[in-house]
Formats: structure tokens, C-alpha cells, sequence
């Protein structure tokens, strides 16, 4: 008999899955965001997982959750605290319920609400049988027994009709908010292409939440979220990291040149070597090296020869890579440095965000060593930012570094495709002869615009050269040890870096008479950009701007900065972009930070930046 | 590639740098020998890169008159990695020495060789560190008295062949600076040899640690000394051919007996061929620490497909499948997996 539902529509809602690390929550949430999208709604993730591979069962170091915002129109964060949550086991709602309002609803598996399970995380008694839910609007649901119930005629082991729960909560979540759910059938299929049995249990496991949602009493309501207005288009889901190698493939077909990456592995950067791995149709050829350095050392020499040579890491490796970065400075040669950035020092909880290594990317290296440094603002413009990376890198002849973060890196958010012949042209001409008057080849006499060095990969005859990371002599690029040219050569390779071609920076700010601007670097765009719409909702004045270019600085930001009575910065760190630019302009910067290893929320902004807007 | 043959000579290879050693340092026969040898390769300059790493050995490059790089202490073969798989067109030589190589540099080596990635590895064996002003070297002998050991080292010596060997190389040499003949014979073999091939140099740093190999050179003991390694041949040596390797019943390893000792049969041929590496780290065990025993030439050459090759063999592979068109390709590529489209 199926309860007739009453539909009730809402313009947003925040959905976390939490579960044990093996319960397939990364998964869940991905293929909810799919459908998601699917439907046209806007939408912004944020999975948040352990280090730990399989951290012990039923604990609370060992939960890992997936957060999806969806609405009807244009967000920017995945949410600050969940309307609803799925909770797996009783350490997923023991890690998640703080972070939840009162009315939340919240999903549990009663089949994991077991005394010892309870034991160990601390519960005294079975929260679901006491009133520590009050005020919530709980839904006790067996997820396991009624996924192994519809699962008996299957034949499958125990272990994997267990395993298909998360397809069972998928399918209630899919009913109960509409989704479309083609998608994940398709997925299915491919996934499990190898055992057709694990296709039609999933499947039956996914149907069976579905026909629960829609026969139970228990969930009177059934809820809509309409497509977002958005401009018209392809879209497609895409996490950063996946925008990230996808923009280094676009750079080297866009300059025409092979991508050569050498990286080795380390979170939360793999993934774009593993995407680029799957590209040498493309011409890209990836190298797993056998440590950090030798990682950006092949990146050197492939670019020595005339590819556009990227490495890929973490903090941690860039602290490795500082050297060979050095010789790069000095070589004045074309490198991609990208840094998806982790809450440090040392080890320090490699899968949680922060925005720490700017000074590392700023002044990180021995001598003068000045470097271009970007930084993308959201997982889709990681896209963007690896196409004007490579761009300075490749017109410039130098090094730079690309500073991603956890948090963009494997969130998600629909990206608009670009047509790609509209993307910017990098073609680049190698030294095609002498340079010099006097018929001979100078490997350090400059562009007199770029001040870039001419590109001579070897294979032509007439240019052989040595280069090395000796101090050279300004134009024949000799071995100097001459005082007035070494001086000469630091301040023209920082003087290389000041001018590079980067764009002015924008001020947002539809009152056209905010005192207070708000300024952001990287991925706290969402988070700053989320509070300034609500704070002009309620009738406050705030401008915003967002910091794109980190080295150089944009050549209007002082003049921007100087404008505005207060400057609030809100950074993942103690201060680092705050500090330079205090230095740089000698304006009192509000600094505000934080470092949790999870973004700022939009809420705790909003009521710092109201605080400063009243005191102003 | 120009198709008439190149007509270079010594003189062609030599840059227009001053060449800044020491006085009497084996590096100019080293040097002087590769440029003599460089012309009959048959390479034209332009296709030909030196990379080197830091120290006395890694000046070499500026004093060729070809494409090079002097990079970073130890980083050389990582670099040259990158360039020879990105470049198949080049022919990339890496010079480096017993510090570069063996201290700072050494997971580079190693797995530079168990790629087998196509470089020719010079490593300047001079068992001390030269530009830093003579402390010991990872190939320093125990109880060596340096600047930093002053109460003689306490560490154990890399046996830089036996090294190269349990690393998987592919091609394993040894020779000596000042014997211009042999030396050039094995940078023959080495430039011949596809995939990695690491050549020990022996050299003297005649300020810092001369003499180190003297008995090898010294026209009384040498002959007593060597053990010249030729495929195909009888490993016997010694003035008279007094001496003989042999592989005593019972043993792992290979001994020297007196030739006249020495049953017939039992005499051993060099095979550099032979695919197991033990009979060539078994020869490579047989010098002491007096340098008695002391095998030159090539202990191991074998083939394997090299890495550039496995590596590029993939890429071509993919490319079959392009269009041809890398915009239609990246297009294609934005637009795979789920998509969905706002009117």
C-alpha cells in the first residue's frame, strides 16, 4: 500500500552521509551529487575522510562523511551545518550531531546501535531510546536488516548483501528527494561490469530504499528542489583535482607542447596524477618517480627539452622540491609547481584543508628565488588556474607555483565547459638561431618586454649551451663570479617575476559605498562570498575582492586596499597573506583565522564581518 | 637528421670555457678521452647532453662543446630521466662522482638503473669529496683520515659496482683515468649499449687523495693487479698469466688460484652476457681492500627493454586512437562522463 505523500518544495538543502570509513559514504554522496545534477540543481560538495585507510570499525577516528548542498539557485559553499543526516553507525552521529541545528532530521541505522558499538564511542545508553535526539526529527531505519531482507534471493554473500546498504539509504534519500536516479543505474553497471550479481543487488538494494521511502509512514513529507537558473550550457560535476590535471592536459594542447608530470604520490594531490595518467593519448606522459625530488627533477629536465613540465604534491613535497625550484629560478625554465595544500607542519592530518603554505610559496627557497604564485578559488576554476599557470610559466620562462587546497581539491561543483578553441592561446617559439648581433647565441639575453631568456631545448645545431646552477654572466650565461653581475642577475630575475602580465584585481560590491572590504586568497572564495550575500541581504554594505595572483600582486590592490577604512582577511592560516601585505602597503589588515583543517562556514564569517561592518 | 656522415674531430667537442681543475686532476684524461672519443659516435653535437650533478666531476659538461646542464648535488640522473624519455632524439650522458652519486644522490642512481632508463652514467671514483675540500667519501676505505674523520672513518665503503648490480643495471662497467686505450673502449661499449649503462671511473684526485689507485697504474704491480674483463675470454692475468678466477666447488663466490693450480675445465670464460647477475657481483667482489684483484672492464652487459621505450611504447599506443585533432581530443575529453545540458 503506498502512503500518500504530501511534496514540499524547498530552494536548498544540505545532505550529510556519515559512516565508518568501509561503509561506502564517499560513494553515496558522489552518486547522490550526480543525480543531482542531473536535475539541473547548483550544487557544492565536501567529503571529509580519515587518513587512515580502514581506521578500526564503528569508531569515531574512523568516520568519514560526504556533504552535498543542492538548491535552486546559485551557491557557493557546500553548507555549514546539514539539514539532514545519515548516519550509518553510532559514531557517525556521535562525530556529526554538533554540527546540527535543532529540527534537523537525522536518518540512523538502527542495526549498528548495538551495546558494543555504543561502548565504543562513549555512549552511556542507546541515544535513539533516550531523549539526547529531542527536538530532532529522527528516522530509526534497519538499514542493514532490511537491505539483507530484500537481498535474500540474491545470490551473494552475506558480506556483500551487507556491503549494498549504502545503496539502500542512497535509494531512500534518491525517493525522498526526488532524484533522478538513471545515472546511478548506469553507474552500477559499469562498476560492478565483472559480477553481474553485484549489479542486480545493488540495484535491488537502491529500489528497495526507494519503495521503503514511499510505503513507510515514517516520512510523511516528500521534498523538490527545482533546477537552478543557470546559464545556459554543458555542464559537468567536477572536483578540483580533476580540473586540475584536465587543465594541464588544455595547457599542453593549447601551447602544443607535451605535458610531461612527474610526481609522487601523496594526499591530497594523487588524484591529478592519477587523471593524468589516463592522457597520453593527449601527449601527456607521467612519471611516478621515486621521491619528491626526483619528481620535479624530471619535471626540470623535460622541460630542459622542450615539454611543459609539471609536478604535483603537497606541502610536505614542496618542502622537498625547494631546491630543484631554486635551480629552476636559475635555469629560467618553464615548470608547473602544484601544491594541493594540507594542514601541516610535517604529517600534521594529511586529508584536512588549510591555506599554510603561502609563505613557503612565497619565500620558501634559498637566495633570492622569487617565484609566480596562483591560487584557484573553487574546484572548477582549478581548471583555469592550471591553464594561467602554465601560461606565465611558459611566456615568462619561469617557475610557478600553483596553490590548491584540500578543501577545492576533492570538493565538487558544476563546471560550465568551455569550448576550447575560446581558451587562451600558449603557443610558445624556441630560439630558432643566433641571437646576438654578432651572429652568435646568447641563452641569457632577454625579451626586452617578458625579460624572459630564449627557450633552446637541445637539437639545434648552432645553440649548443651549457646552463647550470652557477651564478651566469648576464647574456652569455657563462659562470660569473663577478660582484655588479650577480647583483644585476637577482635583481633582474625578481624584476622578471614584478612583471609579469597579471590582471587587476575586482572589487565586488553592488552599494557602490561599503567601508569595509572583505579580501580572500584561494578556496575561502565560497565561504567569503556566501557571508557577503547574506550580510547584503540583510541590508549591510560590504565589498569583496579575492586575490588570484599572489606573486606578482595584482599593481591596482594597494590603491583597492587604501580605498576602504577596514580590510578583513580571512585566511586557513595565522596570517601569511595579511603579513605581506601589511609589509607590502603598510595597511592595518584585519586578519581572521582559523585552522581546523575545515573551511571557514559562511555563518561565522557573516558574523565577524557584521561585527567589523558595526565597529567600523 | 643530416644524412651526409659528420666529419668532427676532438676539437669540435671542446667548448670555449677554461677549464678550471686542478692542475695534474684525472678529470682532463677523462675529458680528453671523451672528446677524442665523441667525433667516431657519429652524433652530431647538437644531439648530445651532459647533465651533471655538483663537484669536481660535474664541471664536466661546460667543457664539451655540446648541449648541457650542471644541475644540482645528486639530482643529475633524476633530471636526465625527464630529458632522455622526453626526448628519444637525444643521446643524454650523466657525469657524476663518488659523493654525487653514492651519498646525497643515491636513490636517484638506483632507480635511474633499475628503469633502465637510456643514459650513459659516468661515475669520477676518486673516493673523496674534492670541491668541498677533502672529507671522506661513501667509497673512503674505514679508518680513512680526513678533515671530518680525523680519527679515521667508521664507515663502511659502497662497492659502487656490486652497488649498480643489486640495483638491476643493465650494463656495468669499470676503467681507469689515465689508460686512454681501455677507457675509450668501454665509453664505446656504453654508448652502444640501449638502456642504462653505469661506468665506474676510476680517477685520481691528486690533491686530496692521490695515488688512491696507483697499483693500478704502476707499470710493476699493475699487470698483478687488473683483471681486464673481454667477453669471450679466459679470465686469466698476472705478467705471465700466472693467476686465474675460478668458482671453487661449494662456493657462491669466485676466488684467484695460481693458473698452474688450475684444472683445465675449471678455467672460467667472462660471459658479460649471462643473464643472472651473480656471476658478475661475484667478480666484483674479488678486489680487496689493497686493491689486489681489481677487475676492469665490462662485468655485465645484458639486454633490456629500456625504459624510455616501455614508456613512450604506451604513449604512441594511446595516440593511435586521437583523431588526430588534440582540440577534438580535449573536447571530447571535457565532455566525458555525466554531463547534462541548461537550455
Amino acid at each position: 500500500m503506498t502512503v500518500p505523500k504530501h511534496v514540499q518544495q524547498l530552494d536548498r538543502v544540505v545532505i550529510r552521509f556519515a559512516g565508518d570509513s568501509g561503509d561506502g559514504m564517499q560513494l553515496t554522496g558522489d552518486r547522490f551529487t550526480s543525480e543531482t545534477a542531473q536535475l539541473g540543481n547548483d550544487i557544492s560538495t565536501l567529503p571529509n575522510f580519515p587518513a587512515e585507510i580502514r581506521a578500526p570499525a564503528g569508531t569515531l577516528p574512523g568516520v568519514s562523511s560526504f556533504q552535498v548542498a543542492f538548491a535552486d539557485y546559485d551557491i557557493l559553499t557546500p553548507g555549514d551545518t546539514p539539514n539532514v543526516l545519515v548516519a550509518m553507525n553510532p559514531a557517525a552521529l556521535k562525530a556529526n550531531l554538533p554540527e546540527l541545528r535543532k529540527g534537523a532530521t537525522i536518518i540512523v541505522n538502527t542495526d549498528e546501535f548495538t551495546k558494543r558499538n555504543l561502548q565504543k564511542v562513549g555512549y552511556p545508553g542507546n541515544p535513539l531510546e533516550d531523549d539526547s535526539l529531542a527536538g530532532y526529527d529522527v528516522h530509526p531505519v534497519g538499514l542493514t536488516s532490511m537491505t539483507l531482507r530484500a537481498l535474500e534471493d540474491h545470490p551473494i554473500s552475506k558480506k556483500d548483501a551487507e556491503r549494498a546498504k549504502n545503496m539502500f539509504a542512497l535509494g531512500l534519500l534518491s525517493w525522498l528527494y526526488s532524484r533522478p536516479y538513471e545515472s546511478t543505474m548506469t553507474f552500477l553497471e559499469r562498476k560492478f561490469a565483472a559480477r553481474p550479481e553485484l549489479v542486480a543487488a545493488n540495484k535491488a538494494a537502491f529500489s528497495a530504499g526507494w519503495s521503503f521511502g514511499e510505503t513507510t509512514e515514517g516520512f510523511a513529507v516528500r521534498y523538490e528542489v527545482k533546477p537552478a537558473q543557470m546559464k545556459p550550457g554543458h555542464y559537468r560535476n567536477i572536483t578540483g583535482n580533476t580540473a586540475l590535471a584536465l587543465g594541464l592536459v588544455a595547457a599542453g594542447v593549447r601551447s602544443k607542447l607535451p605535458v610531461f608530470l612527474g610526481a609522487y604520490p601523496i594526499t591530497p594531490a594523487s588524484d591529478i596524477l592519477h587523471e593524468l595518467s589516463k592522457h597520453k593519448k593527449l601527449g601527456v606522459t607521467t612519471m611516478q618517480a621515486e621521491d619528491e625530488i626526483a619528481a620535479i627533477g624530471a619535471a626540470v629536465g623535460a622541460a630542459y627539452g622542450g615539454a611543459l613540465g609539471v609536478t604535483t604534491t603537497s606541502g610536505p613535497g614542496v618542502a622537498l622540491k625547494g631546491e630543484t625550484i631554486s635551480l629552476a629560478v636559475a635555469l629560467e625554465l618553464p615548470l608547473v609547481i602544484v601544491d594541493v595544500q594540507r594542514a601541516g607542519p610535517s604529517t600534521g592530518m594529511p586529508t584536512k584543508t588549510e591555506q599554510a603554505d603561502l609563505n613557503m610559496a612565497l619565500f620558501g627557497r634559498h637566495g633570492e628565488a622569487p617565484v609566480a604564485v596562483i591560487a584557484p578559488q573553487s574546484p572548477a576554476d582549478c581548471f583555469y588556474a592550471a591553464i594561467e599557470a602554465s601560461r606565465i610559466a611558459l611566456t615568462y620562462r619561469t617557475p610557478v607555483i600553483l596553490l590548491s587546497d584540500g578543501y577545492i581539491a576533492n570538493g565538487s561543483e558544476p563546471w560550465l565547459l568551455p569550448e576550447v578553441s575560446e581558451l587562451p592561446d600558449l603557443q610558445v617559439s624556441f630560439a630558432d638561431g643566433p641571437n646576438g648581433e654578432d651572429g652568435k647565441f646568447y641563452p641569457y639575453l632577454r625579451d626586452p618586454q617578458t625579460l624572459a631568456r630564449p627557450w633552446a631545448p637541445p637539437g639545434l645545431a648552432g645553440l649548443e649551451h651549457r646552463i647550470g646552477g652557477l651564478e651566469k654572466a648576464d647574456k652569455t650565461g657563462d659562470i660569473s663570479y663577478d660582484p655588479a653581475n650577480h647583483d644585476f642577475m637577482v635583481r633582474t630575475r625578481a624584476a622578471r617575476i614584478e612583471a609579469i602580465d597579471v590582471p587587476d584585481i575586482e572589487v565586488d560590491d553592488p552599494s557602490e559605498s561599503a567601508n569595509v572590504l572583505v579580501l580572500g586568497w584561494g578556496s575561502t572564495y565560497g565561504p567569503i562570498g556566501a557571508a557577503c550575500r547574506a550580510l547584503r541581504q540583510r541590508g549591510l554594505n560590504i565589498a569583496q575582492a579575492h586575490v588570484r595572483h599572489l606573486s606578482p600582486l595584482p599593481a591596482n590592490l594597494g590603491d583597492v586596499l587604501r580605498s576602504y577604512d577596514k580590510v578583513v582577511l580571512p585566511e586557513m592560516n595565522l596570517g601569511q597573506l595579511a603579513h605581506v601585505l601589511r609589509a607590502r602597503y603598510l595597511i592595518d589588515v584585519v586578519s581572521y583565522n582559523q585552522v581546523r583543517g575545515m573551511p571557514f562556514t559562511s555563518a561565522q564569517l557573516e558574523s565577524m564581518l557584521e561585527e567589523v561592518i558595526k565597529n567600523a | 637528421m643530416p644524412s651526409a656522415p659528420l666529419q668532427l674531430s676532438a676539437k669540435d667537442f671542446k667548448s670555449d670555457q677554461e677549464v678550471r681543475w686542478c692542475p695534474g686532476c684525472g678529470d682532463y684524461a677523462i675529458l680528453a678521452a671523451m672528446q677524442g672519443f665523441l667525433p667516431e659516435l657519429g652524433v652530431p653535437r647538437e644531439r648530445i647532453v651532459f647533465v651533471s650533478g655538483i663537484g669536481c666531476s660535474s664541471r664536466f659538461p661546460y667543457y664539451l662543446n655540446t648541449y648541457g646542464m650542471h644541475s644540482i648535488h645528486g639530482r643529475a640522473p633524476a633530471i636526465a630521466t625527464g630529458l632522455s624519455v622526453s626526448r628519444p632524439d637525444l643521446q643524454v650522458w650523466v657525469v657524476t662522482g663518488d659523493g654525487d652519486a653514492l651519498s646525497i644522490g643515491g636513490n636517484h642512481l638506483i632507480h635511474a638503473l633499475r628503469r633502465n632508463v637510456n643514459l650513459k652514467i659516468l661515475l669520477f671514483n676518486n673516493k673523496i669529496y674534492g670541491l668541498t675540500k677533502g672529507q671522506y667519501s661513501p667509497t673512503s676505505e674505514v679508518g680513512k683520515i680526513t678533515k671530518s674523520t680525523p680519527a679515521g672513518s667508521a664507515d663502511y665503503p659502497f662497492n659502487p659496482i656490486s652497488l649498480a648490480l643489486g640495483a638491476e643495471a643493465s650494463f656495468v662497467a669499470r676503467t681507469i683515468d689515465s689508460d686512454r686505450k681501455h677507457l675509450t673502449s668501454i665509453l664505446r661499449a656504453a654508448a652502444q649499449h640501449q638502456g642504462s649503462a653505469f661506468v665506474e671511473i676510476y680517477q685520481n684526485c691528486n690533491i686530496f687523495n692521490d695515488n688512491a689507485f696507483e697499483v693500478l697504474k704502476d707499470a710493476e704491480t699493475r699487470d698483478d693487479y687488473l683483471i681486464r674483463l673481454e667477453h669471450g675470454q679466459p679470465l686469466t692475468f698476472g705478467k705471465e698469466g700466472q693467476f686465474a678466477v675460478t668458482h671453487p666447488a661449494g662456493s657462491f663466490g669466485l676466488t684467484v688460484q695460481n693458473t698452474s693450480e688450475v684444472d683445465g675445465s675449471e678455467l672460467l670464460v667472462h660471459d658479460a652476457h649471462r643473464d643472472d647477475p651473480a656471476y658478475a657481483f661475484a667478480l666484483s667482489r674479488l678486489a680487496g681492500p689493497d686493491l689486489r684483484h681489481t677487475p676492469v672492464g665490462v662485468f655485465r652487459s645484458v639486454q633490456r627493454t629500456s625504459y624510455d621505450e616501455l614508456v613512450r611504447g604506451q604513449v604512441s599506443k594511446a595516440k593511435e586512437k586521437s583523431s588526430g585533432d588534440p582540440e577534438q581530443d580535449l573536447t571530447a575529453l571535457l565532455n566525458s562522463g555525466d554531463t547534462w545540458t541548461i537550455l
